[in-house]
């Protein structure tokens, strides 16, 4: 591989790892800092990339949209949408019992898979949203300026994130997973707090949705497998370590190595195998889930003890 | 039209069969280990391609596979039990969601390795249905509705009558009363995991004798499955089987108003009504 190839590849490795990072992130809050269970990822990330693509992509007679807006009032419509979904599903389930938002969230991330497919006036359908624009595009070193949005995205989530854990808000968050009686007992509205956390988490995840659609260029449903996005992430966070926002950072790194690197060794079996070797590929981020469930389940990097300062 | 409707509402009783058998199940789990089951839909698909190796070797009829089905789908439970499972139970039960969460694509990955990823049939051709009053009926789906009338009826029978079925009603009303009071728990568990994966591995075979043999197979039913659970009360059985064809009659019957896509949409809709107006489901489960 020559130099500019293997840097090209680098350049795309460390932006996906970004946009993972985001979203893993994303699901520290709900369940690392909060408890809350969120099956449908794949969901709230999808809503942000459709939303942005639509809003920010030229007209196109094959779907709605055209507004031609910029990349960044697409990212933020992106979050705002996410953010809406999630308070909408958050509120129904909020005073329940965590299993109910899981299986809730896996109805809206089934439901806006339907929609992207079926619903092809708006986004239209399987062939998807082509032409999404970056925001700032300078011919050969646009990958290059991307990467640097990416990593300052993350940079920045993660400052969020941080400071949302170490703040009296994120304390509430820790003790509402801990101990909700004594938390309620406290005073806590924690039918709140928790709306608060679910919301923020999806935000995010919306965010990390219009930075892939503008990273790619191109959306369709195919890219938002509920499966692969939802449990990547997943097991970005056990592995890096639930409740630690390094962690989730490290784990996306980590656990996206394994899966691209698993992806390399499979390539060398022979075509006939290849579905085969894509499921071999899922088996495996699966038994690492299990085995660090079980064997260390703070992950590599374990929650802080205090909250910090 | 009337016809229309009945027809649908009779593919509401075999689709609300399936469900059921899959949500009493669910909820046998969730009364006795307090955690909802997100590998069961997975679990269906394990029984459904599992009868297809006695079906394809030796020609049998998917009805008379079922055992095998039952019994693979059985191991894989109390294998999950045993190495995750019960492990994990000291954490927090939520814990034990995630865990079936990862076995739930594990088991569908490795559905995928062994039996490939195109769609496949028990028997292939056309199988003439018999018109009844206008009324289309495959024999596959008198063999669906009689099959789960008869298996609830059996487990009614033990959950009533036997010393195991007695012990899981009473560890799913207070656990540590049941520990106390010398109920082997960890025993009652390996049985309810028994009971849940026969159920599912039944289920998986209906739904693929119903439509046919893919690996989001049980995937695809979980959404319905859990919204069966909920809305009969999560944790009673009983509840599971009333949420069961009620989901089922009104995922059918959708169709004459809208896309037959958005099937799933219907069942997701009944679950977010029951959670604002019921949360507890029809019969008062452990919300």
């Amino acid at each position: 591989m020559d130099p500019s190839g293997l840097l090209g590849f680098g350049v795309f490795f460390l932006t996906t790892v970004s946009i993972y990072a985001v979203l893993t992130l994303g699901l520290n809050i709900q369940w690392g800092l909060t408890g809350q269970i969120n099956i449908g990822i794949a969901g709230f990330f999808a809503i942000g990339a459709y939303v942005s693509a639509l809003v920010t992509a030229a007209g196109n007679p094959a779907h709605v949209g055209g507004f031609e807006l910029p990349a960044i009032a697409g990212a933020v419509l992106a979050t705002a949408a996410a953010a809406l979904a999630a308070a909408l599903i958050g509120a129904i389930t909020v005073n329940l019992r965590t299993d109910y938002l899981a299986i809730a969230t896996i109805g809206i991330a089934e439901i806006i898979r339907f929609i992207l497919q079926n619903e092809s006036w708006l986004t239209n359908g399987v062939r998807g949203i082509a032409d999404i624009p970056r925001p700032i595009s300078e011919g050969s070193a646009s990958n290059l300026i991307f990467l640097a949005i990416a990593l300052v995205s993350v940079a920045v989530v993660y400052w969020l994130a941080e400071r949302a854990r170490v703040s009296p808000w994120g304390r509430v968050l820790r003790a509402i997973r801990d101990n909700e009686p004594a938390t309620e007992a406290a005073g806590k509205n924690v039918a709140g707090f928790r709306l608060q956390a679910f919301v923020f988490g999806s935000a995010v995840m919306g965010f990390a949705g219009a930075l892939y659609a503008h990273f790619i260029g191109f959306v369709s449903p195919e890219a938002f497998d509920p499966l692969f996005a939802t449990f990547l992430v997943w097991a970005m966070l056990i592995v890096g370590g639930s409740g630690n926002n390094l962690g989730a950072v490290l784990g996306a790194f980590v656990v996206w190595i394994i899966w691209s690197g698993s992806e390399l060794l499979t390539g060398l079996l022979p075509a006939e195998y290849a579905t085969q070797a894509s499921a071999a590929r899922v088996l495996l981020v699966g038994v690492l889930i299990q085995v660090v469930l079980l064997a260390r389940p703070e992950g590599l990097l374990p929650e802080p003890k205090s909250g910090g300062k | 039209m009337l016809g229309d409707i009945i027809q649908l509402a009779f593919y509401g009783i075999v689709t609300g069969s399936i469900l059921a058998l899959g949500a009493i199940g669910v909820s046998l789990i969730f009364s006795i280990l307090r955690f909802a089951h997100f590998a069961h839909g997975d679990l269906m698909t394990v029984g459904a391609y599992a009868a297809l190796v006695p079906v394809k070797m030796i020609g049998l009829s998917p009805i008379v596979a079922m055992p095998f089905a039952v019994l693979v789908a059985a191991a894989v439970a109390v294998v999950a039990e045993l190495l995750l499972y019960r492990p994990l139970r000291g954490r927090s039960s939520i814990i034990l969601l995630i865990s079936s969460f990862g076995v739930a694509l594990i088991l569908r990955s490795l559905v995928q390795i062994i039996w490939g990823t195109s769609n496949q049939v028990y028997a292939s051709g056309i199988r003439m249905p018999i018109v009844v009053f206008d009324i289309r009926i495959k024999p596959d789906h008198l063999w669906i509705i009689g099959g789960t009338f008869a298996i609830i009826i059996a487990l009614h029978l033990f959950l009533t009558r036997t010393r195991f079925g007695k012990a899981m009603r009473a560890m799913s009303d207070d656990l540590n009363l049941a520990r106390l009071s010398g109920i082997p728990t960890n025993r009652v568990v390996i049985i309810t995991w028994i009971i849940a994966a026969a159920l599912a591995a039944t289920a998986g075979v209906f739904l693929a004798m119903d439509t046919r043999l893919q690996p989001v197979l049980g995937w695809n039913a979980l959404l319905p499955i859990f919204a069966a659970a909920i809305l009969g009360g999560i944790g009673r059985p009983y509840g599971a089987i009333a949420g069961g064809f009620v989901i089922g009659l009104a995922m059918e019957m959708s169709t004459m108003v809208i896309d037959p896509g958005y099937k799933s949409a219907v069942a997701f809709a009944l679950l977010v009504i029951t959670l604002i107006v019921r949360p507890q489901g029809i019969l008062k489960g452990a919300a």
